[in-house]
């Protein structure tokens, strides 16, 4: 098994921040405020955030903002809860969150809140229990989550919970890795874990583990890098990670890497991107892999951001 | 971003990317101009749909025809011409249809979908057979699923016949998890609404068992059907919520202590009760989380006990309002009578309708448990209780009890064990034989083939077997399948090792059943403290250690317990323990606990005074597994509001300590042995000692 590519991954992450002229880029210049997300997260693990320019970041993410409070994913796109999300936890991870309007940031996620406690996207109305989370995430961050009612937000994400356990995009959906980690994830902020059956849904979440180690994202599915942070992040968060084999699931996503000009891919010998590559790295910090900042499994930030925005005393 | 070759692109590849690169920059800055002067002119619709074939994922792009719609729709030579709108709205489906061509997994075009339909102005017939198209071709496409339910709903089409669908798709492939998923969803519309043919359940489920089990056997490897089985199985075992046990016991003559002294000592555990006031927990075990226990739904008839005033709490590690055990506590007053003064009490869920279970059945009516408490009469003089010397849980301090002694005392547990709370008739029978049938078929299985889904279900319908027989009142021990199902367990570990601590901590559940529920076993485990001199330790312990525990369970059976020795085992959580409301002396040495956090089950033990949780894993991981069930700021529950400003523990102290913080301030311990963890160190002892003002030893020292 390989070791982790720590300046090979920091290198790749910061040629794909710059270049905006490749293909690629173009076909995601919409979600760009996601990218940087994952990216800037990505080198803050590797202990490597200084290695951009701070201020040059935060006043492009400001330009995102529009006048009602939400970020759109680049310069001139719509706001959508997905980039407002991402330009918190960006400012986050720069401990500049006061560079914000909280009050008016806060007030456009709140506004979009459903009379059933769910979330749409934006004022489109594609509701998703990914809203409810990234709704209660960002206000948390905001320290701002009195502005919504958390009870109808639970109550909607439990009704979203299935017979194996896991939950879906809206009720009747069905059960998904990712859509599982949104709403463990808004339970686990709002103290409401108790909802969960953590045994079930643990053994429906041990078992995407495969044969090669790599976690799948349903059953009878193909492994995949990103669900190494899906699923890690919801079986910590329900203490059930013991239940798989870490040692092969970290040795997965090192043979995903590339080891000649860095970043990580789905699978091995696949393409690699930055979504993969934070999912990866983010993964390799959820099992303990050493060197490694600890991220916390429900805020998706270093342990250290979310201490210190969220617990009090700060020194 | 999925599954891409990763070679490096030919000059070829590279030259036509970039062509592509420049078409689609091109589109894609045209496009923005137009939305942001809201030009919705053809020429500007055409930049937008072209932009949208090439990139469905592109947002903004179909918030633009939304509002381009908006606005063509309200033009006055658009507005009452049924025709126009309808062309306008065809337009889009036919965007859609062509986006989903390119990528069917884009959510925005299914939304955009949606919203058209939701117009009202277009027919919705076509729209199974365009589905149909692209469930064939990606027969597991949740957004393909979830516009199925959508187009059901908007088309009013019946459950039964959807259900059908699944059926087809699932003979089709036994592998279609989505069809399973969508059945099960199904299925409980139709139970739930008690839809014709649809109930009772037991037909329609037995049916379900059968096309479960031909997936299965087909091809056991096949995860498809697994959790399918699971959830049957489920429905077949929980029934009723039933009360299973209580603290005081059903029918037992308590007597409390109140001078710390246990005088006779024939007293056992199980029925009496050292006590510094004159107040006794009582704690209700049902069968599962329930919510909604208060004075209302649970009446307690004693005299000088005013049932509406008493106040119920949650036993939840979750701090949940929703718990399987509930405590309150009775105050009996002072009495200045020279003699033990005897109560009655009768504890009865006559209201239950009003207490709510999660799977929605209420209680049975008529419970109800009655025990009598005996009161000594006030004595002047207040004994402290915490003035004692250091327990020490070296085995030298144990020595086994006189067996009569521990038999009496434990026939009498088990006597009240068996005492039926419930006195509802639920039938039961349909549900022994459907399990019983199962039973062999795996059984069969087994036999002609080693497979982990084939064992690990016998192992889940052997113990079902066994809940259904305790419930039935007929239960036998001697016939119970723990040793078999120890047995599968063993295997599996074997079988599947990446799964290995899954099938330990089933296991260990399973052994400390095996353990609790036979009185010869769990007579080796009671063990009497030596030292008679120490009132403030009941001298009645169990000792459950080096067991291999990596889990605790049956907690129901052991209430009673005082004095508890978990030393030695492989436990990384304590949940469960919160029930205890009786623990004063905890031993959880020598185990594998990662963190504070993982003590969060304490904090509700009132009673607790010496714990030690030394030599454990504490400190020793960057990833807390607890964090986020402990109640702190980070999961914004109550108890994690934190008011560090009026004590003398300064808050650097906290933000860097916050775990110990979180746990320790609720706690009122005299013993504390923390050694041989990775965080044990002069700092933590001095928040500790702070935090713990009754604290007395610390790691076997004076601290005061
Ligand atoms: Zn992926």
């Amino acid at each position: 098994m390989g070791e982790l590519q720590v300046e090979k991954h920091v290198k790749y992450i910061l040629a794909v921040e710059k270049r905006k002229d490749n293909f690629e880029s173009v076909v995601m210049e919409h979600l760009r405020l996601n990218g940087a997300y994952w990216g800037l997260t990505t080198l803050d693990i590797l202990g490597k955030l200084d290695a951009v320019d701070q201020d040059e970041v935060i006043s492009w993410v400001m330009q995102c903002q529009h006048e009602d409070g939400g970020f759109g994913g680049n310069i001139g796109h719509d706001p959508h809860m997905l980039y407002t999300l991402s330009a918190i936890q960006v400012l986050a991870l720069f401990d500049k969150l006061h560079v914000l309007d909280v009050d008016k940031v806060s007030s456009y996620i709140a506004g979009l809140q459903n009379e059933d406690g769910s979330f749409p996207g934006d004022m489109w109305g594609e509701v998703d229990t990914r809203f409810s989370y990234i709704a209660i995430c960002s206000l948390a961050l905001l320290r701002q989550l009195n502005k919504i009612d958390v009870g109808k937000a639970v109550k909607y994400i439990v009704s979203c919970k299935n017979v194996d356990g896991g939950f879906g995009c809206t009720p009747g959906a069905e059960s998904h890795a990712g859509q599982i980690f949104c709403c463990v994830g808004a339970l686990a902020i709002t103290g409401s874990l108790h909802h969960v059956d953590k045994d079930l849904l643990g053994w429906w979440l041990c078992e995407r583990q495969v044969k090669s180690g790599g976690l799948n994202g349903r059953p009878e599915k193909l492994p995949d890098v990103c669900y190494s942070w899906w699923v890690l992040s919801s079986l910590i968060m329900i203490d059930r990670v013991h239940w798989i084999d870490k040692e092969k699931l970290a040795k997965f996503i090192l043979d995903c890497q590339d080891t000649e000009k860095g970043g990580i891919s789905d699978r091995p010998d696949d393409a690699v991107d930055v979504f993969h590559t934070y999912f990866g790295v983010a993964g390799l910090s959820l099992l303990e892999y050493s060197g490694l900042k600890p991220i916390d499994p429900a805020y998706a930030l270093p342990v250290s951001v979310v201490n210190k925005v969220i617990l009090p005393c700060r020194p | 971003m999925h599954g891409r070759p990763r070679k490096a692109p030919t000059l070829e590849e590279q030259e036509a990317f970039s062509v592509k690169a420049s078409k689609l920059r091109s589109l894609q800055s045209q496009f923005l101009q137009f939305h942001h002067a809201k030009i919705y002119t053809k020429e500007a619709l055409d930049v937008s749909a072209k932009l949208l074939e090439s990139n469905p994922e592109y947002y903004t792009a179909w918030n633009y025809r939304k509002l381009a719609v908006q606005h063509n729709l309200n033009l006055p030579e658009v507005e009452n011409n049924e025709e126009t709108v309808k062309s306008i709205l065809d337009e889009e489906l036919r965007l859609v249809e062509n986006a989903l061509r390119r990528n069917f997994k884009s959510y925005g075009a299914w939304h955009h979908r949606k919203w058209v339909l939701s117009k009202g102005h277009s027919s919705t017939d076509k729209e199974l057979l365009l589905l149909g198209k692209f469930q064939k071709a990606d027969s597991r496409n949740f957004h393909a699923w979830n516009y199925r339910r959508f187009v059901t709903t908007l088309k009013n089409i019946p459950n039964e016949k959807e259900l059908e669908y699944t059926t087809d798709m699932i003979y089709d492939n036994f592998s279609n998890y989505s069809a399973w998923h969508n059945r099960s969803v199904l299925l409980s519309h139709l139970l739930k609404e008690k839809a014709k043919g649809y109930s009772p359940k037991d037909n329609v489920f037995t049916e379900e068992y059968e096309f479960v089990r031909h997936a299965l056997f087909t091809d056991p490897d096949d995860q498809s059907g697994w959790f399918y089985h699971l959830w049957l199985l489920d429905q077949t075992v929980k029934l009723e919520t039933l009360l299973v046990s209580s603290w005081p016991p059903h029918g037992c003559n308590l007597s409390l202590s109140t001078d710390g002294s246990f005088g006779d000592c024939s007293l056992s555990p199980f029925t009496s009760l050292q006590t510094n006031t004159r107040t006794l927990p009582l704690i209700l075990y049902f069968s599962e989380a329930v919510e909604n226990i208060c004075s209302s739904t649970v009446v307690i008839e004693c005299e000088n006990i005013a049932s509406n005033e008493l106040v119920w709490r949650s036993l939840s590690g979750d701090g949940a309002g929703s718990a399987q055990a509930w405590l309150t506590y009775l105050n009996f007053p002072e009495e200045h009578a020279h003699s033990e003064k005897a109560y009655q009490v009768k504890v009865s869920l006559a209201h239950s309708r009003g207490i709510f279970s999660s799977t929605g059945v209420h209680h049975g009516d008529s419970s109800h448990i009655e025990f009598s408490v005996s009161v000594p009469p006030h004595r002047s003089e207040h004994v402290d209780l915490n003035n004692e010397g250091k327990i020490s849980w070296s085995d030298e301090s144990f020595c086994t009890h006189d067996t009569q002694f521990l038999e009496s005392a434990l026939i009498n547990l088990f006597h009240l064990e068996r005492t039926k709370i419930d006195e509802t008739v639920v039938d039961y029978q349909w549900n022994i034989t459907t399990i019983n049938n199962e039973i062999s078929h795996y059984r069969e299985l087994l036999s002609t083939m080693n497979c982990k889904i084939g064992k690990l279900t016998l192992a889940r319908l052997l113990i079902a077997h066994d809940t259904l027989m305790s419930y039935t009142g007929t239960s036998h021990r001697n016939v119970s399948h723990h040793a078999e199902v120890l047995q599968l367990y063993d295997d599996l570990k074997k079988m599947d090792p990446a799964h290995l601590h899954y099938y330990q901590d089933e296991y260990s559940i399973v052994l400390l059943k095996q353990t609790i529920s036979n009185q010869e076993l769990l007579l080796k485990h009671c063990r009497k403290y030596r030292d008679p001199s120490s009132p403030r330790i009941n001298n009645f312990c169990l000792r459950l250690n080096n067991l291999s525990l990596s889990r605790i369970g049956s907690m129901e059976q052991l209430l009673w317990v005082q004095v508890l020795d978990l030393s030695h085992n492989q436990l990384k959580t304590l949940e469960g323990l919160e029930v205890m409301q009786l623990l004063s002396c905890l031993n959880v040495s020598y185990n594998k606990l990662c963190s504070f956090t993982a003590l969060e089950p304490l904090k509700l033990l009132r009673s607790l005074k010496v714990l030690d949780i030394s030599y454990n894993e504490i400190g020793a991981h960057s990833i807390d597994t607890r964090r986020y069930l402990c109640s702190s700021p980070l999961n914004h529950r109550s108890g994690g509001d934190w008011k560090t400003e009026e004590s003398e523990i300064h808050c650097v102290e906290v933000a860097d300590n916050w775990e110990a913080y979180a746990i320790f301030k609720d706690l009122n311990l005299i013993q504390l042995d923390l050694k041989g963890n990775a965080v044990s160190d002069e700092k933590i002892q001095s928040l500790l000692i702070k935090l713990l003002p009754s604290l007395k030893w610390l790691d076997g020292e004076s601290c005061r």
